[in-house]
């Protein structure tokens, strides 16, 4: 069987292959899914560090600017620590959101592909 | 100085207790009626749990992983609740009530190894395992010396941390109800037996949920109490803690000093996470990828308001009982949670405050005998020994005594260790996870020429550096074996552990290239990525 007869009729131009496990591993889609998947970890990954680590290094090197006031006798320290935790689930959240609506469906659409 | 170990001994520390004011009494340290009351209840209500789930409790899959039936907010429960102990609810809320914002800098650095457990390892985990981290690890390299080496490095996190658990769960019980430190570790190695050797995963999946419901209520009850005092305003409270105790109890101490130390242990609390093989093992406990995500969200969350809510607790608990009685009743401050919890709503509060506590420190006791009996039936047993060959019966049945065997030690080095200053083997527990654990467990997902030797050399060497530098720094070398100076001049040695568990498997995999592992690389991505073929 050659390979254009083992790719079934397109429909808008999209091939609806059977792949095989090779065939699959080698697709360009696969490779943006797996390479995509790890450029967003990296960047989350990056922004985590700068949130807590940005903190402890104020905490550190800058302890006076944390100790300003902000309010009668609140300190800017304390929201700033709040912040830092607040921060880590919301980079969490922001993960699992793009994971369901961009990377789940994709692969979905590519397990599809699979030669059953 | 900033780390887990300074912490936890300055909590069992020795220091000067001021006279405290005459008219202040509590109940603590004698058994009362609803403190022993809700200690029963708790103990029934979880053996209870694990009659049922003894009944479903027949194959491996259940004993290791609940049968893959925990759902993702279940789960998340579960991560939370092994992972807030009560050092973490008792510890931190003292050091807020005895040091002010230094303990609120402590509580930020304990949530953000979730977030980097989700990016880096929690779906390829679930998709690439069975039951434990060395499955992944082990994956597509040679079995044998790979799972001793992975063994190794799970046995030992897990036992240093089972120790700090004990001995603390000794001094904890003895403060609240009196008990003796013997009977204390007895009953503790008992009834977290019985959970884990009749009811396996789903009894002590349950026990943490349960656990993590009670803690989180009863610290969000104590935080509304407290600032019902102060008209539920947090301004009110912190004005109330200066008045009482300076503005610098709102200011950063002496905890952070040095950057390279802060680093070094905002690593290990980060990384070390990845490498707690109790805490990857529930895991492998939902049904797939996209559930295990979702639990890390909760648990994420979970986890992130218990910090939060916390410092006002201590907060409160420094204006309300008095930083004076606090360290009278315990030296360390563990008791500041528990006292202002009497304060706030009598006798009653107390007890269940205390009960939740001795719940706490049963139901990670018990994940860690899990993980750590795991580490021996199934990574050593099951594919070393029996070359990855057991009938389900022999499956259990090895898991079983090695559960038993692991909860004997875990009762008899409580015991062996008391009075002993632990503080350090929490520091060494992460210190160990993050250069021996998870090093190697990354490598193996995402590093396609990493080799069998290579994830073996890592996880040595990450265990050795990791825990020679300990033995040779401040905490082990001076204040415990009481050398003039310390030969390691950090308390966290893990920036340079890690770094060296890394060189290691990257250098000795290229040394010692393997053309299968390579192949396998890349069709496991096909379960890596998509989850085909996941377990």
């Amino acid at each position: 069987m050659t390979d254009a007869a083992r790719n079934v009729s397109t429909i808008k131009g999209e091939p609806r292959a059977h792949k095989s496990v090779h065939e699959l591993l080698e697709s360009p889609d696969f490779k943006r899914l797996v390479s995509k998947r790890w450029s967003v970890s990296l960047v989350m990954l990056l922004l985590l560090f700068v949130s807590y680590y940005g903190y402890i290094l104020l905490v550190g090197l800058s302890p006076a600017t944390l100790a300003q006031k902000i309010g009668d006798v609140t300190t800017l320290g304390i929201p700033l620590g709040i912040a830092s935790i607040l921060a880590a689930w919301v980079l969490t959240a922001v993960y699992v959101v793009w994971a369901n609506r961009s990377y789940d469906p994709e692969v979905e659409r590519l397990k599809g592909q699979l030669k059953s | 100085m900033l780390s887990p170990g300074a912490v936890m001994q300055f909590l069992l520390t020795q220091t000067q207790a001021p006279a405290a004011s005459a008219a202040q009494e509590t109940s603590l340290g004698h058994p009362t009626a609803p403190a022993i009351g809700f200690f029963f209840l708790i103990v029934a209500v979880t053996l209870v749990i694990t009659y049922w789930a003894a009944k479903r409790t027949k194959t491996s899959k259940e004993f290791y992983a609940a049968g893959r039936s925990v759902s993702a907010i279940q789960n998340g429960f579960a991560l939370a609740g092994d992972y807030m102990s009560a050092a973490s609810f008792l510890g931190i809320s003292g050091m807020v009530a005895l040091k002010g914002y230094d303990g609120m800098i402590y509580a930020t650095g304990w949530l953000v190894g979730w977030p980097a457990l989700m990016f880096l390892i929690a779906e390829p985990l679930r998709n690439l395992g069975k039951f434990t981290f060395a499955d992944v690890v082990a994956f597509r390299l040679r079995q044998r010396p790979v799972r001793i080496a992975a063994a190794i490095g799970g046995v030992l996190t897990v036992l240093t941390y089972t120790i700090a658990q004990m001995v603390g769960a000794g001094s904890l019980i003895k403060l609240m109800f009196g008990l003796h430190y013997e009977y204390a570790e007895i009953i503790v190695g008992a009834v977290m037996l019985a959970y884990v050797l009749f009811g396996g995963m789903i009894a002590t999946s349950w026990v943490q949920i349960i656990k993590a419901v009670l803690l989180l209520f009863g610290v969000s009850l104590m935080m509304i109490l407290v600032l019902s005092r102060f008209g539920f305003s947090p301004g009110n409270l912190y004005e109330a803690v200066a008045a009482k105790y300076g503005q610098k109890a709102l200011e950063p101490g002496g905890l952070v000093t040095n950057p390279v130390e802060a680093v070094s242990l905002g690593l290990a609390l980060m990384f070390g996470l990845l490498g707690l093989p109790h805490i990857l093992m529930r895991f492998y406990t939902v049904p797939d990828a996209k559930a295990a995500r979702k639990s890390v969200l909760y648990a994420t969350g979970f986890i992130g308001y218990f910090y939060i809510i916390i410092p006002i607790v201590g907060f409160g608990a420094s204006v309300l009982v008095g930083r004076d009685f606090i360290t009278k009743i315990d030296k360390g401050g563990n008791m500041a949670s528990p006292l202002v919890a009497e304060l706030l709503a009598g006798t009653p509060f107390l007890g269940f405050i205390a009960a939740v506590a001795f719940a706490t420190i049963l139901a990670v006791v018990a994940g860690l005998t899990l993980a750590g009996a795991s580490a021996y039936s199934h990574d050593i047993y099951v594919n070393v020994i029996k070359k990855g060959h057991a009938t389900e019966e022999e499956q259990v049945k090895a898991a079983k005594i090695a559960t038993v065997v692991f909860g004997l030690f875990a009762v008899l080095l409580g015991i062996l260790f008391k009075g002993q200053n632990v503080a350090y083997m929490v520091g060494l527990t992460f210190a160990v996870a993050c250069s021996a654990n998870f090093p190697a467990l990354l490598l193996s997902i995402i590093w396609k020429r990493m080799t069998t030797w290579g994830a073996v050399a890592s996880i040595l060497v990450g265990t050795f550096t990791s825990i020679g530098m300990i033995v040779l720094s401040q905490t082990v070398w001076v204040d415990v074996l009481k050398n003039p100076a310390p030969i390691f001049p950090f308390k966290n040695p893990a920036i340079f552990s890690m770094t060296a568990a890394f060189l290691a498997g990257w250098l000795v995999s290229l040394a010692t290239p393997e053309a299968e592992a390579q192949d396998k690389f890349e069709d496991e991505k096909l379960r890596t990525y998509l989850g085909v073929g996941a377990e």
